[in-house]
């Protein structure tokens, strides 16, 4: 494997992990969204230029899935959902950007640490793939858990996703990778659709998962 | 290889599959909830074939061996139970009008999916189709726990599908972890996620890669166990839902992720070089113990009450298997069975108390043992089995825990000793505001069958005074492959 073809490589796992930090300072819910596309078409080029180097066909149709569904269905998708919801004025209560920057940091220093020890000897592109894909999964992690808006926990779960994406493409000649990737993508569509079927914006008049706390049945 | 052994493992996918079909194509209630038992009954006696079936050589995808047939077998036995349950069960829903026929479609087809799923993930001879399988379980449990489509039903399917999809992105991840760690030595594709191939190679994957695997899969699976700190998902599910799908949830589906969770720690044990799962299990498994002990005094909902207490029992199963050694790990296999069937039973009886007096909150359930005495002692013999008195089996199975964990280690032996009285406390407080009392008055009939919770109640008891010698020669086998 040439040095070129692992230096593009990097350069697009690395772009995950930076898209990945823009996510966690953006305080609206379109400019969220935007980021998100912007993280699955890096993603989808990540993966067909795994494809290329890896030889491996099958994985085009996973960067397919990325670019059409999660680039460009989901996105559009969710965009109008804001819209019909009426929350798309909403600011979110972020818990202050400057101390999720820093947690996102020292996620994404911990993944790499970790797995630059325990996977000394595995191939170099593997080994630094997976630190890369370990801190997209940390860091989407962050995204669920300092948003407090269903929109964006689905955002921060799919972002998450993509990380695995990036891990079971990185591990040469994993096999299931693109079934495993379809059925995700059933996953987050019942997600979307489920959002959307029961309404949670009209039952609870807010998409804040904050006031679903209200509906525990503990208090009397 | 022999062909009959081979149908026995497919019939036990193939039923369920064909019944979810048809009934997802039938209309009417009657009808497709007779379907569904009698489907339900025939995947258990395919399962108990396996039993006198010669076994097939493990294939890249199926396989059966000592652990997972005694899981099977145990998971379509309460499958069927729960069949007949559910059928009077939501036929009272149906007549009072909580549920309507439209809303029921799927039910039925659900169910049979939900079986699919963890029969699939229980054979699976593959780590990346036992993922899907979980997965599989848990998209169709989640559609039913949101049946009644109240707030509370939603919050509570919303709460389940985004933490339990949290927790099968993370196991998702240890699985590739793992695959990382076989590829240089099993060689590159499917035969990589092979559990009996990888088995046979253990000793010779990375040791570390494999420790870090581990704590991803513990994480994800322990999700779907229900483990403290994750566990917030699963009262809410227990209590919102239908109750035939908290007794499936609570007797099987927890069960199964635990499966896959001691599947790992197999392959951990048989390389020798990781760091042992042991800590991390005795820790989580302690947690959720304490922290569900102390849990259960505030509550006012008798199916959430029930559903801690499980949190309770997972946290001293995973105890248990953390523990390690051929005792614990006996009693731990042991307490898993028991608990099953104790923890089904006492959802059929408490559905049946929530139908007869139109309410879950235990402030409205008084004195049952004077207006329904038959559901009243139930209700004590279940409350008394789960909370460990002899002379069920959870007692004989809490016992060896405790003496072997005394042994062992002293310190850690008192804290869950603490625990196991914590829960008794509550459980027996709430217990005689229920069964005993000035009665409340009852809100109606029921027409569900109490047949389902006298057989497992028997069962318990029978296991307790006395377990049959090859059952127990079978556990102590099984126990001893867990190392």
């Amino acid at each position: 494997m040439t040095n070129v073809a692992l230096d593009i490589a990097h350069l697009l796992a690395g772009g995950l992990v930076l898209v990945s930090f823009m996510m966690l300072y953006q305080d609206r819910l379109f400019a969220l969204l935007n980021t998100f596309a912007l993280h699955a078409l890096v993603l989808s080029m990540s993966v067909a230029w795994q494809a290329y180097i890896q030889g491996a066909d099958h994985l085009y149709i996973t960067a397919g899935i990325a670019l059409v569904f999660k680039a460009i269905v989901i996105p559009v998708a969710l965009h109008r959902m804001i819209v019909r919801l009426g929350v798309h004025r909403d600011i979110e209560t972020v818990v202050g950007v400057s101390q999720t920057m820093v947690a996102g940091m020292m996620l994404v220093a911990l993944s790499i640490a970790l797995m630059f020890k325990v996977a000394s000897d595995a191939d170099p592109l593997a080994r630094e793939d997976l630190a890369f894909a370990l801190s997209v999964v940390l860091l989407g992690l962050l995204v669920m858990v300092t948003r407090r808006n269903a929109v964006s926990q689905i955002v921060g779960f799919m972002s998450l996703e993509n990380g695995l994406v990036l891990a079971a493409t990185g591990a040469k000649g994993m096999p299931l990778v693109v079934e495993i990737s379809v059925a995700f993508s059933v996953l987050i569509a019942f997600i979307v659709i489920g959002v959307f079927l029961f309404r949670i914006r009209e039952r609870f008049d807010s998409v804040d998962v904050g006031a679903l706390d209200e509906y525990r049945g503990e208090r009397e | 290889m022999n062909a009959y052994g081979f149908d026995a493992v497919a019939a036990v996918l193939i039923i369920p599959a064909a019944a979810a079909a048809i009934l997802a194509s039938l209309p009417g209630y009657r009808l497709s909830s007779r379907l569904n038992m009698l489907a339900s009954l025939l995947t258990f006696a395919a399962a108990l074939s396996l039993f006198g079936a010669p076994r097939p050589a493990p294939g890249d995808y199926l396989f059966i061996d000592d652990l997972n047939i005694v899981f099977i077998v145990l998971n379509t036995f309460v499958g069927f139970t729960t069949s007949v349950f559910s059928a009077g069960y939501i036929g009272h829903e149906l007549e009072t009008g909580r549920l309507t026929p439209a809303r029921l479609r799927f039910y039925h087809a659900m169910y049979q999916v939900m079986m699919l799923g963890m029969n699939l993930a229980l054979v699976a001879n593959n780590i990346g189709l036992m993922w899907v399988a979980i997965e599989t379980a848990t998209l169709s449990t989640v559609v039913m726990v949101g049946l009644y489509l109240t707030a509370e039903a939603l919050e509570a399917a919303w709460k389940y599908f985004i933490l339990g999809s949290v927790g099968i992105a993370l196991a998702l991840f240890g699985t590739i972890l793992v695959y990382m760690a076989a590829q240089p030595v099993v060689g590159e594709g499917m035969s990589a996620m092979v559990l009996t191939r990888l088995m046979d190679r253990a000793a010779e994957l990375d040791p570390a890669l494999l420790s870090v695997a581990f704590v991803f899969l513990m994480l994800g699976y322990g999700t779907k166990v229900g483990l403290a700190p994750l566990h917030a998902w699963l009262p809410d599910a227990h209590a919102e839902g239908p109750t035939p799908i908290s007794a499936v949830l609570s007797g099987l589906l927890l069960n199964v992720a635990l499966y896959a969770v001691l599947r790992f720690k197999l392959l951990m044990a048989a390389n020798h070089a990781t760091t042992s799962p042991g800590p991390l299990m005795v820790g989580l498994g302690l947690l959720s113990l304490i922290f569900a002990a102390f849990m259960l005094y505030r509550r006012r909902d008798i199916k959430r009450l029930f559903a801690y207490s499980s949190i309770e029992h997972m946290g001293i199963i995973v105890f248990a298997f953390g523990m390690g050694g051929p005792l614990a790990n006996f009693a731990g296999l042991l307490h898993m069975a028991m608990h099953s069937l104790t923890k089904s039973a006492i959802f059929y009886t408490v559905g049946l108390i929530s139908q007869i007096k139109g309410t879950q909150r235990i402030a409205d359930i008084r004195g049952l043992t004077e207006t329904n005495p038959a559901l009243g002692w139930g209700l004590v013999i279940g409350v008394a089995a789960i909370a460990g008195l002899p002379p069920f089996g959870i007692f004989m199975s809490e016992f060896l825990i405790v003496t072997s964990t005394f042994a062992r280690a002293p310190a850690i032996a008192v804290v869950f000793v603490l625990g196991l009285i914590t829960a008794f406390g509550a459980l027996m407080l709430r217990l005689s505001e229920m069964a005993f009392g000035e009665a409340s008055p009852g809100a109606g009939k029921t027409q569900a069958s109490y047949l389902p919770f006298i057989v497992h109640f028997g069962l318990v008891l029978a296991a307790g005074i006395f377990l049959p010698k090859p059952i127990v020669e079978w556990f102590q086998h099984v126990a001893q492959m867990l190392g």
